[in-house]
């Protein structure tokens, strides 16, 4: 089952200097159910699919606020999510606590990422098995970021991290240039469009969806579940009469645009 | 020795705590009054360049107004050497601030909470920095002024003063302040209560430095002397009325 | 490679029978593999270029900076794991603002290279550590004039003239060595940094990147600073049409 003898240990460097632990770890955020996050240039929308584990239990809760300007989705390993929510939750606290102002965000990304990466290089640890779409508002405006085990983080317009994200990328990729002139409700639009995308034919319903907005006059929530339903209904309306008109007309560029290759795991790395 | 005896030397350290830590229980060498107040463009602030050991007019020429970073001015009376240590914390906190190079900056409402922080916790420590701090500045178009005591009493206001200033200069601020003042406007009633201040707080001296900070930045005076008139007939016989007091 | 499937290349405490230790070679591989970063020492001061590779077209140009500040006048730019390359910086910040406060003026380049050397260093000589998959270059000013330095994930720092690390750094390098860096100024070598950097930028393999630059000279006050945007661009503009010119030929 070894791959090879680098990979069992974080303070061993492959000869090809690669981090087979830091990569299995990142491996841990694709197996998770998928997280997405969008941004205007007021606003920024965050979605995850609910998957619970049987028909017995509840889901695990993947959106977490962290202040009134700033909240969190993850994907992978939720236990640990949780663990960093709460350390992101105690940073906002202690700097309203000295400077009596918001955390900005770009600050908070950065400490996360500095307490992933220590996980990185000791060997009693192990990284963390989750990634993070930090979406937050503050003085330099709308931010989302990406925060992923191997310490490293992004700052993106729209992105999408665990099971099946690809899809969900695809779909905003193909989109995310008119971004930041959104209103809200098209973001959260776009946002639902892009988990519908992950599902791949499963039936989306405003019971496997959270969606999450923050912006400019509006702290950090998560939509009520009616809202959310709402929209859906009114995409199937759309979507109904689409797939009606698409289907006299065979799709000819639907393929390039999936055929986009998934970024290799060592390029996050680096 | 017991906590907390004061000699008649003036500074005295307790031993009963902490062997071996020392804690100020009086101030050595101290600035009196500094003035404040928010005006048309921004804040404006004024102190005089005495430092007094003990009674005694030891300092002529010591800055009680510094700029902190690019948004805050910040004005100090009290223990001199309290507030070099002060201006050490706050330049860490600049640079620590600046090499985030992100875009951020802290404002003066930051610099202002942060002070207050730092010295509720000195005295909450039983080793309070010997000042009253006026902390002013202009960020994102808005104007800021406040104070932070000593013992972390905090308050903001559209004029503030420490000290003796609290008691001579705030009434004729409080009588003549308006939101729209005019630079000239508010140099005039600062310059009104400094010469107040110098001809009844013994430790004041006739010399001055006013700043202003604007969106533009901070500006800060040369040191100059205002003019004054001792031939007022209440200078003549300054006991008279009081007699019997002492 | 003689090294793999010995035993010998596991852990950083290990020596090979011909004195040496695979895991520093194999971290020092990463940072072969990672974005070319240059740096120059012109006349009256530093230049720092990086050839930051944007993995996806939905993520922001500024983000994921390889260009950190240190010092008022001094900063550094990381070649590698660019998360490694934060907690260096971080250290660096610390020894920066630890030694003003003891000694009251700022800390020397040199001073500041040796203790990032020596914190680099320390992670290679302990079983549970590992060494830092990156490579930096300091640049800075002090009483002595700019400096530049480069810091090796081995622990080992040396000034120079000139320096590239990454993966172009070889025909980087010839490229430096081409230049009259005692006659250049900054202004000159911020262009000349930018052409570099263009020049070895691997148009097959990396597709999307973005110069980052910044400089420490007398124009920038002596303090370390990202290039002005005018002057970005025209770097930008003369690189281009430096490869446009070779691809003519």
């Amino acid at each position: 089952m070894f791959r090879n003898q680098y990979d069992t240990d974080v303070t061993t460097w492959s000869p090809a200097g690669r981090l087979f632990q830091v990569e299995y770890a990142m491996e841990a955020v694709k197996q998770g159910s998928a997280a997405i996050g969008l941004r205007s240039a007021t606003h920024i929308v965050l979605a995850t699919v609910n998957k619970a584990t049987s028909e017995l239990s509840s889901h695990q809760k993947k959106i977490f606020k962290v202040d009134d300007h700033i909240g969190v989705a993850i994907a992978g390993l939720t236990a640990d999510g949780r663990v960093l929510s709460r350390y992101l939750r105690n940073e906002c606290i202690n700097h309203s606590f000295v400077y009596e102002s918001p955390l900005p965000i770009s600050r908070l990304v950065v400490q996360l990422a500095d307490k992933a990466q220590v996980c990185t290089q000791r060997s009693w640890k192990r990284p963390y098995g989750v990634g993070l779409l930090v979406a937050g508002l503050d003085e330099t405006g709308a931010h989302l970021y990406y925060n992923c085990p191997s310490g490293n983080y992004f700052e993106y317009q729209a992105f999408a991290i665990g099971s099946r994200s690809q899809a969900a990328k695809t779909y905003l990729e193909r989109r995310f240039d008119n971004f930041d002139k959104y209103s809200r409700e098209e973001l959260i639009k776009d946002g639902i469009f892009a988990i519908k995308e992950t599902l791949q034919g499963e039936k989306l319903t405003s019971a496997i969806c959270t969606v999450a907005i923050v912006g400019v006059g509006e702290p950090f929530h998560i939509i009520n579940q009616q809202a959310i339903e709402q929209v859906i209904q009114s995409l199937d309306i759309v979507e109904d009469a689409q797939v009606e008109a698409a289907a006299a007309e065979s799709a000819s560029e639907e393929p390039s645009a999936a055929q986009e290759p998934a970024a290799a795991a060592p390029m996050d790395l680096q | 020795m017991e906590w907390g005896a004061v000699s008649s030397e003036g500074k005295e350290v307790s031993t009963i705590l902490e062997s071996g830590s020392q804690r100020t229980l009086s101030p050595y060498v101290t600035g009196t009054s500094v003035l404040g107040l928010k005006y048309k463009d921004g804040v404006i602030m004024a102190a005089d360049m005495g430092g007094s050991y003990g009674s005694t007019l030891r300092y002529k020429s010591v800055e009680r107004i510094k700029p902190i970073g690019k948004h805050t001015l910040l004005g100090a009376s009290g223990e001199i050497s309290d507030f070099q240590e002060i201006l050490r914390y706050l330049d860490e906190l600049i640079i620590y601030d600046h090499m985030w190079d992100d875009g951020n900056s802290l404002g003066p409402k930051e610099v202002h909470n942060y002070l207050n922080r730092v010295m509720y916790n000195r005295r909450n420590k039983f080793n309070p920095l010997w000042n009253s701090l006026v902390v002013g500045g202009v960020k994102n178009g808005q104007k800021y002024l406040g104070m932070v005591g000593m013992i972390g009493t905090h308050y903001e206001d559209n004029h503030v003063a420490t000290g003796f200033g609290n008691h001579l200069a705030r009434p004729i601020m409080r009588a003549e302040w308006r939101e729209d003042l005019t630079f000239e406007e508010a140099v005039k009633i600062l310059e009104k209560c400094l010469l107040v201040l110098l001809y009844r707080d013994r430790s004041a001296i006739n010399k001055f430095q006013i700043s202003k900070i604007t969106e533009e930045g901070v500006t800060i005076s040369e040191p100059y002397a205002l003019k004054t008139f001792w031939g007022f007939s209440a200078f003549q016989n300054p006991t008279k009325g009081a007699e019997g007091s002492w | 490679m003689s090294s793999i499937g010995t035993g010998y290349d596991l852990s950083v405490t290990t020596f090979s029978p011909d004195g040496r230790v695979f895991q520093i070679e194999y971290a020092a591989k990463a940072v072969d593999n990672s974005g070319t970063v240059v740096g120059i020492k012109c006349k009256d001061g530093i230049v720092l270029g990086v050839e930051k590779l944007i993995p996806s077209k939905m993520m922001l140009a500024g983000s994921n900076r390889r260009i950190h500040a240190v010092h008022r006048h001094s900063g550094m730019a990381v070649s590698g794991l660019a998360a490694d390359g934060r907690q260096i910086v971080a250290r660096a910040k610390s020894e920066a603002t630890n030694y003003e406060r003891i000694y009251g003026e700022p800390i020397p380049v040199k001073e500041l290279a040796d203790r990032v050397a020596s914190y680099v260093h320390l992670c290679t000589l302990y079983w549970w550590l590992r060494p830092f998959g990156c490579g930096i270059i300091i640049g800075g000013y002090d009483r002595d004039g700019p400096q530049l330095y480069m810091v090796e994930p081995s622990g080992v720092s040396y000034r120079y003239f000139g320096a590239a690390i990454g993966k172009g750094r070889q025909a980087a390098k010839t490229e430096i060595e081409k230049l009259k860096l005692s006659e250049l100024t900054c202004r000159q070598g911020v262009i000349e940094v930018a052409k570099i950097i263009y020049g070895v930028h691997d148009e097959a393999k990396d597709k999307a990147f973005v110069l980052e630059l910044s400089w420490v000279c007398e124009e920038s006050n002596r303090q370390h600073q990202k290039v002005p945007e005018d002057l970005v661009e025209a770097a930008k503009a003369a690189a281009q049409a430096a490869l446009e010119e070779m691809d003519a030929d």
